[in-house]
């Protein structure tokens, strides 16, 4: 297998201390979970996404595990500004932390970016499929994506844009994205799905239907970063069922220069030094030279 | 990941009054789990929360909100879903004390139940909210406290460990309200034994496998649903135990 050189790399305008991070959504709810997954490995974290009101999220059941995946509808539930003292030990620290902020508007947007001047980052959720008026809500116009990354660009912190799959071309959302002066595309969110219980005879989840994460969801997030990837010049981060070295190393000939892990922790707590061990030599060879070349 | 786990759809069988608040909801379906271990149970339309097994086919319940509140006005016939068994359960070597506060008691009762424990101190405010204590007398050597003193010892828990030896146990089983929790790590750590004490928290929880960090407990990031909810007293004794928890949104309360 190709090996990597260990990197210490900037990638969309954040020192990352590898090429993986934590996936916004997962263990980011408080910064002793962050700083647990920095200390086992991951080369940055993404917080849980912080909106402008504190939110309970959807009745349960809100997550299950289903063949090949993580199929979820939490509802974005966050503990709005008060995340902001929460951070801010680790923003201080200059750890490599990319806070993932989520709203309705891109006035909301900037409202939440506000509370965070220190950001390394942010990442912009307009990709989160299962709440009503947030995230792929108003992520599939690409009108609001670049006038909501604008709005957070203003704060001079590099913008990161999440985007979801659940588009016709997810190209045009990315393009916006970048028009709005993103520093990078994430790419993907959850895939919009639902289970039902036979037993019961209605929708498992409490919200009926969400989003589907995990290994079953990768070649759709391949596809959709190789499409970015022909589609715009910023860096992109790929992310959707990336467990392997091997996963890593594809994501990255789609296009990708970083990725980010959310569901594997499911099955590894671990998976970012596990992934570390078998991705990186010291004889390896640089990232740059494998990132798109699955390309003509 | 390539596992599936759809809640299991069981149907109630019988319904058991164990106090005025407390009942025991037993299911159709048996579940092979560890005493301390958890389960998350569906109740349709209303919500999903986690409970601890009070046997392999049950559920020991108080009321003490929306979702249990449904709970109990189920009737048998009806269908709540199960996932699980969650979580690490308690571990317990040699000589062993189980200490149960209010329905905290359940996840000991089933360690008790297998004859794995010496002695158990069984607490509640009054004599009518003891749950399980005829069946507990009937596995170990039973100490019962109430806060009234309508039977037992008139006071906490607690009372009743200062007159023991604490250092004569291997393994201190711990589930009850935080403060009562906290007031036997208070009296490990005090004669350096905390290691030997396992305590069962809880915490808000949503997924219940791990993912959502909604039990994270501070200053570790332990995940109460998935790296406990049963942790050494060493364990939390520096953590958030004691003196917050979060809610729904995350926010300390």
């Amino acid at each position: 297998m190709i090996k990597l050189q260990t990197p210490a790399a900037k990638i969309g305008g954040v020192s990352l201390t590898n090429h993986m991070l934590l996936a916004a959504g997962v263990l980011g709810t408080t910064a002793a979970s962050l700083s647990r997954m920095l200390r086992l490995g991951a080369g940055g974290v993404v917080t849980k996404s912080i909106g402008p009101e504190p939110k309970d999220g959807h009745h349960g059941p809100s997550l299950i595990p289903v063949a090949g995946g993580i199929l979820n509808a939490m509802g974005l539930p966050n503990p709005s500004k008060e995340f902001a003292e929460e951070i801010s030990p680790l923003l201080a620290a200059q750890k490599p932390v990319v806070v993932s902020i989520f709203g309705g508007t891109p006035a909301e947007f900037a409202k939440v970016a506000e509370w965070l001047p220190t950001a390394q980052a942010f990442e912009l959720n307009l990709s989160c499929p299962h709440a009503e008026g947030y995230g792929a809500a108003i992520g599939a116009n690409p009108r609001v994506v670049r006038e909501c990354t604008e709005a957070v660009k203003a704060f001079g912190r590099p913008v990161w844009v999440k985007l979801t799959p659940n588009v016709a071309d997810i190209g045009v959302i990315g393009r916006a994205a970048e028009e709005g002066g993103a520093d990078a595309i994430v790419a993907i969110n959850t895939v919009k799905a639902m289970r039902i219980s036979t037993g019961m005879r209605r929708p498992v989840l409490g919200n009926k239907f969400g989003g589907l994460s995990g290994t079953a969801v990768f070649p759709i997030a391949v596809r959709c970063v190789y499409d970015l990837y022909e589609a715009c010049d910023i860096p992109i981060i790929g992310c959707g069922g990336i467990s392997t070295a091997d996963n890593v190393l594809e994501m990255m000939m789609a296009g990708a220069s970083a990725v980010e892990i959310g569901s594997a922790v499911y099955d590894n707590v671990n998976v970012f030094s596990d992934i570390a061990e078998d991705l990186y030599a010291a004889d390896g060879i640089p990232a740059e030279e494998i990132v798109g070349c699955a390309h003509d | 990941m390539t596992e599936e786990h759809m809640p299991t759809v069981t149907t109630i069988t019988a319904i058991i009054d164990e106090t005025p608040t407390v009942k025991t909801f037993v299911f159709d379906e048996l579940f092979n789990f560890r005493p301390g271990q958890f389960c998350m149970v569906w109740i349709p339309g209303v919500d999903e929360i986690p409970m601890a097994f009070s046997a392999a086919n049950a559920i020991t319940v108080m009321k003490v909100g929306d979702a249990t509140s449904a709970l109990f006005n189920c009737k048998a016939g009806d269908k709540i879903g199960i996932r699980g068994p969650f979580g690490n359960g308690f571990y317990p070597t040699g000589r062993v004390l189980a200490i149960g506060g209010g329905i905290g008691v359940t996840p000991l009762f089933t360690l008790a139940a297998t004859g794995e424990v010496d002695t158990f101190i069984l607490g509640a405010r009054t004599a009518a909210e003891l749950v399980f204590p005829d069946e507990l007398a009937g596995v170990t050597d039973l100490k019962i406290a109430t806060d009234d003193g309508t039977r037992g010892y008139h006071g906490f828990v607690t009372g009743i460990l200062d007159q023991l030896d604490v250092t004569g146990y291997d393994t201190i089983c711990v589930c009850g309200p935080e403060m009562m929790m906290k007031g036997i790590l208070d009296r490990l750590v005090a004669k350096g034994i905390e290691s030997r004490g396992q305590f069962s928290m809880h915490r808000y929880m949503k997924c219940g496998v791990g993912v959502c960090g909604s039990c994270c407990m501070d200053h570790e990031g332990l995940r109460v649903c998935r790296d406990g909810p049963v942790f050494t007293g060493d364990v939390i004794k520096d953590s958030e135990f004691a003196h917050h928890h979060r809610g729904p949104s995350g926010r300390k309360e």
